[in-house]
Formats: C-alpha cells, structure tokens, sequence
C-alpha cells in the first residue's frame, strides 16, 4: 500500500476530536478560574488591605500554590485532562508543569535531577514568554515613545 | 524469514501485573497483582526491575528449577539500555542476551531462543519482559503527573513484568513456527496514534508468515496482535482487507482485551508496551491453550521504534512486527 493511501485509510478509521465541546469546556472552567482569581484579588485588597497591585502578584502565587498542591496529591493531572486549556493555559497549567517534572525526577539529585529537570515542559514558555515580552515592548515603544 | 520448530515448547509462564490491569477482566489470570506502581521502591524504574525480578522468581519455582539450571536468559524493556533488564540480572545471574523491538521483544525473545533450542545449542531459556507504565511516561512522554491532553487513539502503557520458560521436554504447548518481520514505516509521525504506526508492519508479518507457511488465515483459532488498540486494529482489518483480500475474523488485540473501559476510562485506545501481548498470551491464552479451548494461536507482537528524538527531528516513526504460531498438545 502506498503512504498516500495509508493516510486516508488511518484517517477513515481514526475519530475526530469534538473541538466545540472541548473548546466549550476550556471557556467554561478557565474564565471560572478568573473568576477565582478575581475574587482573590478583591479579597486581598480590599479585606486584607493590601496595596491594589500587590494584590495581583499575592493572587498569582495563591493559584501557583494551588496548582502545585493538587499536582502532589496525584489528581490535578485528571482535572487537567478533562479541562485542557482550561486549566493549561492560565497560571495553574504552568505551575502544575514545572511541579510535576519536578515530582519525576526528586530522587535524581538536586542538581542533576531537580535542577536540571524542572523547567522541562516550563522552559519554552519562559524563554518565548521574555522574548515576546521584549519584542511587544519595543513595539510598543516604537509606536506610543517610553511614555503610556 | 520463517524457522519451523520440531522440539520447542513453552512449559511454563509467569505473569506480575500492576494496579490499572488487575481492575481489567484478565484479572484472574495473573499470577500476582499490585495495588500501587511503586512496588516497594522507591522510583518507577528500579520498581519495573522489580517486577522483572520477581517473574523469574515465580517461574522458577512453577517449573521447580534452579537459577543455575538455567542456560540462558533473553530480556528486554523500553527503558533506555534496557536498564530494567540489565539491574534485575544482576540478581538473576542467568547468562544475559538483552534485546529490544521496542513492544515486539517478547516474540522477538521467544525467536531468538527458539532457534537455539532448535539447533540444540541451549537446553533450556527463559524469556522476560517487563514495561512500566510511569517508567515510559516518564521516559517517552510527559512527567508522570502531568495532565496533558490526551487523544482517544493514545494507547496506555500496561504495568508487568512477564517471563516464560521453553525447552525441549514435551509439555505446556508447543511452538510450531515463526516469521521474523521487517521495519515499515508508512509516514506516520503522530506519537498518540501507534495503532496507525504498528499496523502496517502487522500487515506485512501476517501476509508473509501466511506465505511460507502456505496457510490460509483461518488455520489459526486466533490472531492475537500485540498492542494495536481499537483504531490499530481497525486498520489492520482494512488494510489485510485492501492488499491481499484476507478478511481477519479470528483476530484479537491484547490491548483491547486488558483493561476495563468502564473503570479506568484514562486507558482511551487500549493497553500498549512489552508486557502487553504477554499479559494476555502468557495467562489467559497459555490456560486455553493448555484445556485444549484453543488449539492454533498466532502471536503478533507489534512494536513502534518511537524515538522521541527522531521524531523532534520530524521523522515519521517506524515500526516492527514479529509472528510466532503456537499449538495446543491435546
């Protein structure tokens, strides 16, 4: 058989992912953890009196220690999977990848196991996170001066 | 390339199952399970050594021999330089071949053992392999702990440790044949779709074996294939359909049978690893075999020689198939 055909038979017999639903679901749970993290928000600053936007960075590492908790307890993993961006694509997804490379390799070292190993899957995002943060910030200079 | 046999037989197995398989219907037909995927070790790895461990103890003791009874041992796994074979022999002590066909090992095991046993070079073997669910995540996919979106076509790597023991005295069941597969590789480069990867070597092994052999497919009682999944052996069905008109009634999957869809919905396609095809061949099977339920079963070990290098690099993953036919002595 050649490739060509091979594709359209493993195509035939291979089912399509439901992206509307998966979509649906992604929206649903990742604007409910906003909402989370909103509540947060105004609870640090407005119950604790914390300064506005130190509020923002105490809710941040609330949600960061969330993620990285329930990853210990063996469950988030199964969240995750059942939200999918939902939960990947806000801070948790990045907690929760850095925490559970982490659980992996606990027992090869600090350095060459922890060390080493953690930023595996978080890696990426932190190097293209710094560089399109430099990028959309000259743009922004470019365009509105040092000045906004 | 098909051996015939005149004097091998597979006396004895012994199968180690973990967690997720002993909720499966085969349950029954291990020999031992466990409740969790450490083992009493402290990583995933040194646990799948374990269990290799562990399966030679308990086929030994079955077949009431000594370790130094034993003329050779041949093992594989998927850990990288087959470190869960290797760190086991180390107590084994049995003279080691490691080999490795990714998840067709153990026929290829069984093969190469068979043939020496043939041309009177060894008396006796015993065969392992093992694999590990985590150990694999861990080594081939994404940390353990990690929820990252699976597909339905992804297949789940079973947990066990499985071994056999073949010589020349006349009991268990006797192995009749065998075809050595090549490497095919149809362009497919999704890593959550192996059935797609693996069928066309399946394909190929059966068709040739069926040719040398002169059979026609439904000499055999059962076409056991080794971790294909639902949509593997789909296509499988298909493709024999398409090349050569054979129409696969008698065909089973081992990944399909091992796990309980209703209770561990997180397997999606099915089972897949070394352990697979003989958790279900080496229990369940090897038992029918021996009642006389099942008189002619051809084994198809299928493996894909996933390498996550090689595919970072965007190449389409490979895959190897090996048969070996087994009959029932009553």
């Amino acid at each position: 058989m050649e490739k060509n055909k091979y594709k359209d038979l493993v195509t035939k017999h291979t089912p399509k992912e439901n992206r509307l639903l998966n979509a649906f679901i992604a929206f649903g749970i990742g604007g409910m953890l906003g909402v989370i993290g909103e509540l947060l928000r105004t609870f640090y600053a407005y119950i604790l009196d914390i300064p506005k936007q130190d509020a923002g960075v105490f809710m941040t590492t609330t949600l960061i220690f969330i993620g990285c908790l329930l990853t210990c307890f063996g469950f988030f993993d199964k969240w995750v999977n059942f939200a999918r961006c939902g939960l990947i694509i806000p801070i948790t997804g990045f907690a929760h990848s850095m925490q559970s490379a982490a659980l992996d390799y606990r027992r090869e070292g600090f350095v060459t196991g922890l060390g080493s190993n953690m930023l595996k899957l978080a890696g990426s995002v932190i190097i293209y996170g710094i560089i399109s943060a430099y990028i959309f910030g000259i743009v922004r200079f470019l365009i509105f001066g040092g000045n906004v | 390339m098909t051996f015939k046999y005149k004097n091998v037989y597979l006396n004895e197995t012994a199968t180690i199952a973990g967690p997720y398989e002993q909720l499966g219907p085969l349950a029954h037909t291990y020999d031992k399970t466990y409740d969790n995927l450490y083992f009493g070790k402290k990583t995933f790895e040194q646990a799948e050594s374990k269990l290799i461990e562990e399966s030679v103890d308990l086929l030994l003791y079955k077949v009431k021999k000594v370790k130094s009874e034993i003329d050779l041992h041949i093992g594989g796994d998927l850990l990288n330089q087959l470190t869960a074979t290797n760190y086991a022999s180390r107590t084994i002590g049995i003279p080691l071949l490691g080999i490795y066909s990714a998840c067709a090992s153990s026929v290829e095991g069984l093969i190469i053992g068979s043939n020496m046993l043939e041309a009177g070079q060894i008396k006796n073997f015993i065969m392992t392999v093992s694999s590990h669910n985590a150990s694999a995540e861990k080594q081939f996919r994404y940390p353990v702990e990690y929820g990252g979106p699976k597909r339905v076509t992804s297949t789940f790597t079973c947990t066990g440790g499985c071994s056999a023991y073949l010589s020349y005295n006349r009991c268990g069941v006797k192995v009749e044949s065998a075809t050595v597969g090549v490497v095919k590789d149809m362009g497919v480069s999704d890593t959550y779709h192996m059935g797609a990867v693996m069928a066309p070597a399946a394909s190929y092994v059966i068709k040739k074996h069926l040719d040398e052999t002169k059979r026609e497919i439904d000499y055999y009682d059962l076409v056991l294939t080794g971790d294909l999944g639902i949509y593997g052996v789909k296509i499988l069905k298909d493709m024999m359909q398409t090349d050569y008109q054979i129409k696969m009634n008698n065909l089973e999957d081992a990944g399909t049978l091992i796990f309980d869809y209703e209770k561990t919905k997180d397997v999606h396609a099915g089972g897949s690893g070394p352990a697979c095809l003989p958790l279900v061949a080496f229990g369940d099977i090897f038992n029918k075999m021996q009642k006389g339920e099942l008189k002619k079963v051809l084994l198809v070990a299928t493996g894909a020689l996933m390498s996550p290098t090689f595919v970072n690099q965007k190449l389409s993953i490979p895959s190897i198939a090996h048969a070996i036919s087994l009959e029932a002595l009553i």
